[in-house]
C-alpha cells in the first residue's frame, strides 16, 4: 500500500464552460491510503473537478493518471470499473423503491437479488452500518439515506472514495459514525477525496488539502496544522469577518412569545409538538437546538401559520395575538420566516427572483396596487437584496432554480431582512452556504437582532448556534427545553439533551460534540 | 340468458377489451419511464391504417401486425424526437400526436377504403376454435392472446428485470438515473416506441380482427380510454388488465343493452357509459391521497441534465 505512485494525478486540469473557466490548470494527487480535503467556497470548481474525475464530464485540457497510468474517464460506469466510488451531495437514490433495488441500479453487473442482499449484509457488518435492505427509501432518514449511497459505493471495492459535502445533513452524532467508516476505509488503503465546508470536519480528518477559489488552485495545506480560520481565509482571499456586536446590549420587551403551543402532526414521520413555551425579546436572538426530526420542522410551520395553531394564545407578536392567523396575516403582523427548504418551500424555483420578492414582501412593502403586482416595485426591491447581500445572479430577472444554492439562501434570507420584521424565524439559514456567505448571513441577522427585532434560529449547527445566539434551548421529541444563556451553557448538558430519548449518547459522542465546540469558528 | 348468448357476449368482451389492453400496457411502460404520451389514439389509427395496408399489400396478416407495430413505433418515434430530443412540452406534443396520427390515417386511409383482406386464422384446431362452448377459450385472433400474454411479460419486465428496474429509475428519478450512469433518453426512447407499437398493434385489431376494414377514426377514442385506464390502474399491470376488463364489460353493455333487457336507459347512455366511467374513476382516484404513490415521479417532465 505504501508505493510512491499517486492513486490519482492531475496535471493542468481545465473545464471551460460558456462564460466561465470552471477549472483552470488545476494539478494535485491523492496517494493510497490518503484521505484528502478538496476546499473552496461554492462555484470554486470542486464540483467540476470532481465530476470530471468520476467521468460525468470531461475535461478541455490536462490529464488524469490512475496509478501512474494517464487514462480517460468516459463515463461513471469507467470510474467504477478503475475503482472510483463516488457519494453525492444530493443523494442520487429512487425514492419509491427499496434499499435493495436502490444498490442494486449502481450495480454495474446484474446480481441476482439473493446474493446482492448478503454481499451487503457483509459489507454493513464489516464497517458497522446499520441499514434495512427491504425497506422504502421515502421512509428512511437522511442518514440512512447516505448510508445506501455509501453502501452502494463500498460494495464495488473502491480504491478512491469521493465524498461530496458528505456531513451537511447529517447530525454529529451521525457525522461521527461516518468518520469511523471513512477512517477504516483509509487504513485498508482506500483513498477518500473528501470536499466539505465544514472546517473543524477537514481538521478531524483529512491529512492533505488542496484549496480551490475561482477554479485555480490558490494554495495546499495540512489541515492538521492549520486552524479552521487560516483555512477559511485561503479559501476566500482575504480576512474573515468575525460577527461584530455592540457590546453590552440590552434585550428590549418581549416581541414574540409562544406559549403552550401543542400541535399534533398528521404526517406518519412527523413529530407532534408538546406545549413548546418561549420567550424572544428585542434584540435578541433565540436558537433551537436539535437533533433533524424532533419537531423542528413542525415548529417552523407553526410559527409562520401554515398550520394553524388551535389557540389564538399560542402565538403573540408584540403582545397580538396570532396564533389562529394565516401566514399571510402573521406576515402582515411582523411575523417573518424563512424555512428549510429553499426550492419550492422558501422559493420558487421557476420564477425570476423579482417574483419571489413579490410573494412575501407584498404586503410589507406594498408591491401589489389594486391587485395588480406593482413590477417595479419589486424588481427595485429584488435589485436592493441582491446588492446588499451579494448575491450571484444576473439580476433581478433570474429564476431562483438557476441560483446555486448559497446565493438562493442569501437571497431569501435578504428578502426577509431588508423587510425588517419584528420577529424572524429562520431554519437552518447557513445550509450547505460558503463560509464567506455564512459570514454575511450571520452578521446580517446579529445586525436585524441590533435595530430591534427578535429573531428564532433553528439549527442542527451547534457550532452556529453557540456562535450567533444569545439564548438557546433544545428541542427534542417535540419538547423543548427550559432556555439557557449561551454564555452559560455547558456543552455537556447540551449534548445529553439533543440525545434525550434516542439514548445514543455516549460519553465518546459527548466528548466528539465538545471537541466541534472548542474548534475554531469558520 | 341461453348459453350461446353468454358465450357470445363474453367474447365481445373479450374482443373490445384487448385493443385497450395493448394500448394502455404500452402506455404503462412509457409512463413508468416518466413520459406522458397523450398520441396514443393517433398512433393506433396509425397502427391501423399501416396494418391494414401491409395485410393488402402481403395478404398476411402476420405480417401486417408486424406493420401495425412499426407503423405505430414509427408514430411514436416523432414524439420521441420532440419531446426527447428537443424537449418540448409532452401533453402538447401528445396531443398534437394525437390529432396528426388521426388525420394522417385518414389521408392514407382514403385509397384503402372498401378494400378487404384476408383474416387471421386460428391458431388452434378447429375442434377446440369453433366448438360451439370451447371457443369461449379457444376461438379469439392470435392478438387476443398476445395481449393476454403481455400482462404477466410487462409485470415481469417491469419487477423482475434489470432493465425493468433501470426504467423504473429513471421514471423515479431521472437526474439521479443520469448521475448513475444510465442514458435517460436511450431508455425513454426504447419505451416510446414499446408504447407505440402496442398502440399500433392494439389499432389494427379493429381494422384487422373487428371488422376487418378500414374505417376512418374507426378506433373510436379507445386511445383516450386506454389513458385514462393506466390511471385507474395505478400504474399497476394487474390491475391494469382488470380495469380493461371492466371497460370491455361496459362497452359491450352498449352493445347488449337491449338485448339484455335494459332498454331504461337508451342506447346512447349505454354508448357514453365507458366514457363517463373514465371521469368517474379518476376523479375517486385523485381524490384518494394514496393513489399517487405509485405514480412516476417525474411523468410528463422533460429531462434537463445540469451542467
Amino acid at each position: 500500500m505504501s508505493s510512491s505512485v499517486p492513486r490519482l494525478a492531475l496535471t493542468g486540469i481545465t473545464k471551460r464552460f460558456p462564460g466561465v473557466l470552471a477549472n483552470d490548470q488545476v494539478s494535485f494527487s491523492v496517494g493510497p491510503g490518503e484521505i484528502h480535503a478538496l476546499l473552496g467556497e461554492n462555484g470554486a470548481g470542486k464540483s467540476t473537478l470532481v465530476k470530471m474525475i468520476y467521468g460525468i464530464m470531461q475535461p478541455d485540457a490536462g490529464t488524469i493518471r490512475w496509478n501512474g497510468e494517464p487514462v480517460t474517464i468516459a463515463n461513471p460506469k469507467a470510474a467504477r470499473k478503475l475503482g472510483i466510488g463516488m457519494v453525492f451531495q444530493h443523494f442520487s437514490l429512487f425514492e419509491a423503491m427499496t434499499v435493495l433495488e436502490n444498490i442494486a441500479l449502481g450495480m454495474d453487473a446484474t446480481i441476482p437479488q439473493r446474493e446482492l442482499e448478503a454481499k451487503i449484509r457483509e459489507v454493513m457488518q464489516h464497517y458497522g452500518l446499520k441499514l434495512e435492505p427491504r425497506r422504502i427509501v421515502s421512509t428512511l432518514s437522511v442518514g440512512e439515506r447516505q448510508r445506501i449511497e455509501i453502501v452502494r459505493a463500498l460494495l464495488l471495492n473502491p480504491n478512491l472514495l469521493i465524498m461530496d459535502e458528505p456531513t451537511s445533513v447529517l447530525t454529529p452524532q451521525e457525522v461521527d459514525q461516518l468518520f469511523v467508516v471513512l477512517r477504516k476505509l483509509a487504513a485498508e488503503g482506500c483513498s477518500i477525496l473528501y470536499i466539505s465546508h465544514k472546517l473543524h470536519e477537514i481538521k478531524a480528518l483529512c491529512e492533505n488539502a488542496t484549496i480551490l477559489r475561482g477554479g485555480k488552485l490558490v494554495d495546499t495545506c495540512d489541515p492538521r496544522v492549520e486552524t479552521s480560520r487560516s483555512m477559511a481565509e485561503k479559501m476566500i482571499g482575504g480576512n474573515l469577518k468575525d460577527i461584530q456586536r455592540q457590546p453590552g446590549a440590552e434585550f428590549g420587551k418581549p416581541r414574540l412569545e409562544v406559549s403552550g403551543l401543542s400541535v399534533a402532526t398528521t404526517d406518519h414521520f412527523g413529530t407532534s409538538l408538546k406545549d413548546i413555551s418561549l420567550t424572544v425579546r428585542a434584540g435578541e436572538i433565540f436558537g433551537i437546538a436539535g437533533v433533524a426530526g424532533n419537531g423542528q420542522n413542525e415548529l417552523l410551520l407553526a410559527l409562520s401559520g401554515e398550520v394553524p395553531t388551535d389557540s389564538a394564545d399560542a402565538v403573540r407578536v408584540d403582545g397580538v395575538k396570532v396564533g389562529r392567523m394565516a401566514a399571510r396575516d402573521r406576515r402582515g403582523s411582523g411575523l417573518a420566516t424563512v424555512p428549510e427548504e429553499r426550492n419550492g418551500h422558501a422559493a420558487v424555483p421557476d420564477f425570476t427572483l423579482s417574483d419571489n420578492a413579490v410573494l412575501t414582501a407584498r404586503d410589507r412593502l406594498g408591491m401589489v396596487k389594486g391587485g395588480l403586482i406593482d413590477a417595479r416595485a419589486a424588481r427595485t426591491y429584488a435589485g436592493e437584496v441582491i446588492a446588499s447581500f451579494a448575491v450571484k445572479a444576473t439580476g433581478p430577472g433570474a429564476f431562483a432554480g438557476s441560483l446555486s444554492g448559497g446565493n438562493l439562501q442569501k437571497f431569501i434570507m435578504g428578502r426577509e431582512i431588508l423587510q425588517k420584521p419584528t420577529v424572524l424565524v429562520v431554519s437552518q439559514p447557513t445550509w450547505g452556504v460558503d463560509a464567506g456567505a455564512a459570514a454575511a448571513i450571520h452578521q446580517a441577522l446579529v445586525d436585524l437582532a441590533a435595530s430591534g427585532s427578535a429573531i428564532v434560529v433553528i439549527s442542527q449547527d451547534l457550532d452556529e448556534l453557540l456562535a450567533l445566539c444569545d439564548t438557546l434551548a433544545v428541542i427534542n421529541g417535540g419538547h423543548l427545553s427550559p432556555p439557557m444563556k449561551v454564555a452559560e451553557a455547558n456543552i455537556e448538558d447540551i449534548g445529553l439533551l439533543m440525545g434525550g430519548i434516542h439514548g445514543q449518547t455516549t460519553a465518546a459522542e459527548v466528548a466528539a460534540a465538545e471537541g466541534h465546540i472548542h474548534a475554531p469558528q469558520a | 340468458m341461453s348459453p350461446d348468448f353468454v358465450i357470445a357476449a363474453i367474447m365481445t368482451v373479450v374482443g373490445l377489451t384487448t385493443p385497450i389492453l395493448l394500448a394502455a400496457l404500452g402506455e404503462l411502460v412509457v409512463e413508468k419511464s416518466g413520459v406522458l404520451n397523450l398520441g396514443v389514439e393517433g398512433m393506433m389509427l396509425i397502427g391501423a391504417i399501416s396494418g391494414f395496408a401491409v395485410t393488402v399489400f402481403t395478404f398476411n396478416p402476420w405480417l401486417g401486425v408486424i406493420g401495425a407495430a412499426a407503423g405505430g413505433a414509427l408514430a411514436s418515434l416523432l414524439f420521441a424526437v420532440l419531446v426527447l430530443g428537443l424537449n418540448s412540452n409532452q401533453v402538447a406534443t401528445g396531443l398534437a400526436l394525437a390529432i396528426f396520427g388521426t388525420g394522417l390515417s385518414s389521408l392514407i386511409g382514403l385509397s384503402f377504403t372498401g378494400r378487404i383482406v384476408p383474416v387471421f386464422g386460428s391458431i388452434f384446431p378447429d375442434a377446440l376454435a369453433r366448438h360451439p362452448y370451447l371457443k369461449v377459450i379457444f376461438g379469439y385472433s392470435p392478438i387476443v392472446y398476445f395481449a393476454l400474454l403481455m400482462v404477466p411479460a410487462v409485470a415481469w419486465f417491469l419487477h423482475r428485470t434489470r432493465a425493468g428496474l433501470i426504467l423504473r429509475a429513471v421514471g423515479e428519478n431521472d437526474h439521479s438515473a443520469h448521475s448513475i450512469g444510465y442514458s435517460v433518453v436511450k431508455v425513454r426512447l426504447a419505451a416510446i416506441l414499446f408504447g407505440g407499437a402496442m398502440a399500433g398493434i392494439g389499432g389494427a385489431y379493429f381494422s384487422m380482427v373487428i371488422t376487418p376494414m378500414w374505417a376512418e377514426r374507426m378506433t373510436a377514442g379507445r386511445g383516450w380510454i386506454a389513458l385514462a385506464l393506466v390511471v385507474f390502474a395505478g400504474w399497476r399491470t394487474g390491475r391494469l388488465l382488470l380495469g380493461a376488463y371492466f371497460f370491455g364489460i361496459l362497452m359491450a353493455l352498449e352493445l347488449y343493452a337491449k338485448a339484455a333487457g335494459f332498454s331504461f336507459l337508451p342506447s346512447p347512455f349505454w354508448a357514453a357509459m365507458p366514457y363517463l366511467m373514465t371521469v368517474v374513476a379518476l376523479t375517486f382516484i385523485s381524490a384518494r391521497e394514496s393513489a399517487g404513490a405509485n405514480a412516476p415521479a417525474c411523468l410528463g417532465k422533460p429531462f434537463l441534465p445540469s451542467t
